[in-house]
């Protein structure tokens, strides 16, 4: 069996046992859905600065902020508790005994998280259309497409990367989140930051986060102009986030658990 | 000359300070039962390891099935087996399932059907893992180093928290093995194991071998004394004085330690009837394995096997000095 048939059927089981789980898999969607609503809900009716500087309605602020929330959950908060776990169970040592290439396993991984998070993301992209009438412009598909694939495997790197700061499992989802939330909370994602003041934005913008939002911005309500959507400063700040997870978790990820 | 499965010279290990394995030689043929015993914290799981391919090595000589294990080849991988302990697998997958998952790592598996009756689980094939008790979900990790057909199998530990009869159907699964001509290297705290299992034990003591051999001979206990004890009963009077002066009397109870032991039971039986004393658990008895172990490791409480915890012991010296 090549290595890429390796990945592809190691992805498969890796699926086989997500579904296996259905109250995680549940929430793994309702989650971001259940944000989006509520944020929209306790914002909705008036009208949010977007990234760009326009204002727009709050509801339809909501639909790419709460897009990158999914990416960055399904792909960086996942990968990063999952693989924790994995670790301090001794799967990842075990695997380590077999043949298999450790990053052929990983690989395998990632691309499950990716294809989860691909389903929530049609699954919002879908809602926000028939509920809140945010249509995704088909002009700029491209542009979407190209930043949803850069962030979702540049959030994969990342957190792998966190895997190597992160001691046993217990203490995941506690370091993974004080990562994650405040600078979630800072770019934008819950509360539009457009009034805030300029260190904060300053400070947000050097993260992945922020430029990941701002490019989902670009993407699915294209500023005159800019018509293609692409915001390719934003997108090459997360493609080098990604490669400097990818170099941390090669010189840095831990198979055993530490005792 | 034909290759040996295992093959170790001079091999040592350090953690910061600590030396956890000194200079160990190790041969083990192919088609052998090789069990490695010793206390915790003597440095077998840290040998073990380096034989796995898990550790590196600080100096000596390590061939295992001809490769050396710090090279991690996929080649070298693709001939071993591990059971580890403390390993786990995802827990809703199946047993047929993660046995086919593991199989496919090696490029010829054994069949998993065959994987699963080896272990005893045809019963469970289907079952969920995390439905698994303890004891079945054991026998799964004996069938995951199994599953690409391995020539050498590493067992760490296999029987730990099986019940009596549990314990029996392993040995039985391990003999099996042997029979298929699999090299296994056993490590146990149980002396019966090694003794029903093993065609060689090698007794391993503050990161040295201290004996090895055919569990029968281990450290001359086939040439050792014979043990003769009972206890005399109080207000009884004692065996007469060319008698009792071959034992040691601790209280009420009586020990020798003797290698012609025969006119020494004549004399003391003899006495005893004349004199109508009753020689309570009277015991005429080999040195076990056990206290062949017992007396080669000196074992002391307290000690412990993980790397970490030598590294901890290390630093707590290092902060005492």
């Amino acid at each position: 069996m090549s290595n890429a048939q390796l990945v592809l059927r190691q992805a498969r089981f890796e699926n086989k046992a997500f579904w296996r789980n259905p109250a995680a898999a549940f929430f793994t969607f309702a989650f971001p859905l259940l944000f989006l609503i509520i944020f929209s809900t306790l914002l909705g009716g008036g009208t949010s600065p977007s990234p760009s500087g326009e204002t727009i309605e709050s509801t339809t602020y909501f639909i790419p902020a709460i897009l990158s929330f999914s990416v960055v959950t399904a792909c960086f908060t996942n990968i990063a508790i999952s693989i924790s776990f994995s670790r301090d169970e001794g799967v990842l040592k075990r695997l380590r005994g077999t043949p298999c290439p450790g990053w052929v396993y990983l690989a395998a991984r990632v691309l499950h998280a990716v294809f989860v998070n691909l389903i929530l993301v049609v699954i919002v992209v879908v809602f926000g259309q028939v509920v809140y009438g945010v249509d995704l412009p088909l002009d700029t598909l491209s542009a979407f497409l190209l930043t949803l694939v850069v962030g979702a495997a540049s959030f994969c790197a990342l957190g792998l990367a966190a895997t190597c700061a992160v001691p046993n499992a217990e203490a995941a989802p506690a370091v993974v989140n004080v990562m994650v939330l405040p600078l979630l909370f800072l770019s934008g994602t819950f509360i539009p930051i457009g009034d805030s003041p300029q260190w904060i934005q300053t400070f947000a913008g050097l993260f992945p986060i922020k430029h990941f939002l701002d490019g989902m911005f670009e993407a699915i309500l294209p500023p005159s102009d800019n018509p293609s959507g692409f915001l390719w400063s934003s997108i090459a700040v997360i493609a080098l986030w990604g490669v400097a997870g990818l170099v941390v978790a090669i010189r840095f990820f831990r198979w055993e658990p530490s005792r | 000359m034909t290759t040996r499965a295992i093959d170790v010279k001079g091999l040592r290990k350090s953690y910061g300070n600590v030396e956890a394995v000194r200079g160990i030689d190790l041969q083990v043929e192919v088609g052998e039962v090789f069990a490695l015993l010793g206390p915790n914290g003597a440095g077998k799981t840290t040998v073990v390891e380096i034989l796995e391919g898990y550790r590196t090595r600080d100096s000596g000589e390590v061939r295992v099935l001809g490769s050396d294990p710090g090279s991690n080849e996929r080649s070298f991988k693709e001939r071993i087996g591990i059971v580890l302990q403390e390993t786990s697998v995802d827990r809703f997958f199946t047993v047929r399932e993660v046995i086919e998952l593991y199989g496919g790592y090696y490029p010829n598996p054994l069949p998993v059907d065959e994987v699963i009756e080896l272990v005893g689980l045809t019963e469970k094939r289907e079952e969920r893992i995390r439905r698994l008790s303890g004891g079945q979900q054991r026998r799964l990790d004996v069938a995951l180093g199994l599953a690409g057909d391995p020539e050498l199998l590493f067992l760490d530990e296999p029987t730990t928290g099986f019940d009596p009869s549990a314990r029996r159907g392993a040995w039985q699964m391990i003999k099996n093995l042997q029979s298929l001509g699999k090299t296994i290297l056993l490590t146990t705290h149980y002396m019966d194991e090694a003794q029903t299992l093993a065609d060689r034990v090698a007794v391993i003591a503050r990161g040295e071998i201290v004996a090895e051999g055919p569990p029968d001979a281990l450290g001359g206990r086939d040439v050792a004394g014979t043990r003769i004890s009972f206890v005399l009963p109080s207000g009884s009077s004692s065996p007469p004085p060319h008698v009792a002066g071959v034992f040691q009397v601790l209280g009420s109870s009586w020990t020798a330690e003797t290698t012609d032991a025969l006119p020494v039971l004549h004399e003391l039986t003899g006495w005893a009837v004349d004199n109508h004393v009753e020689l309570r658990s009277l015991q005429v008895s080999q040195p076990t394995l056990e206290d062949v172990y017992l007396a080669l490791t000196g074992t002391r409480d307290g000690e412990s096997d993980s790397p970490k915890d030598a590294d901890t012991n290390s630093r707590k010296r290092a902060r005492r000095e």
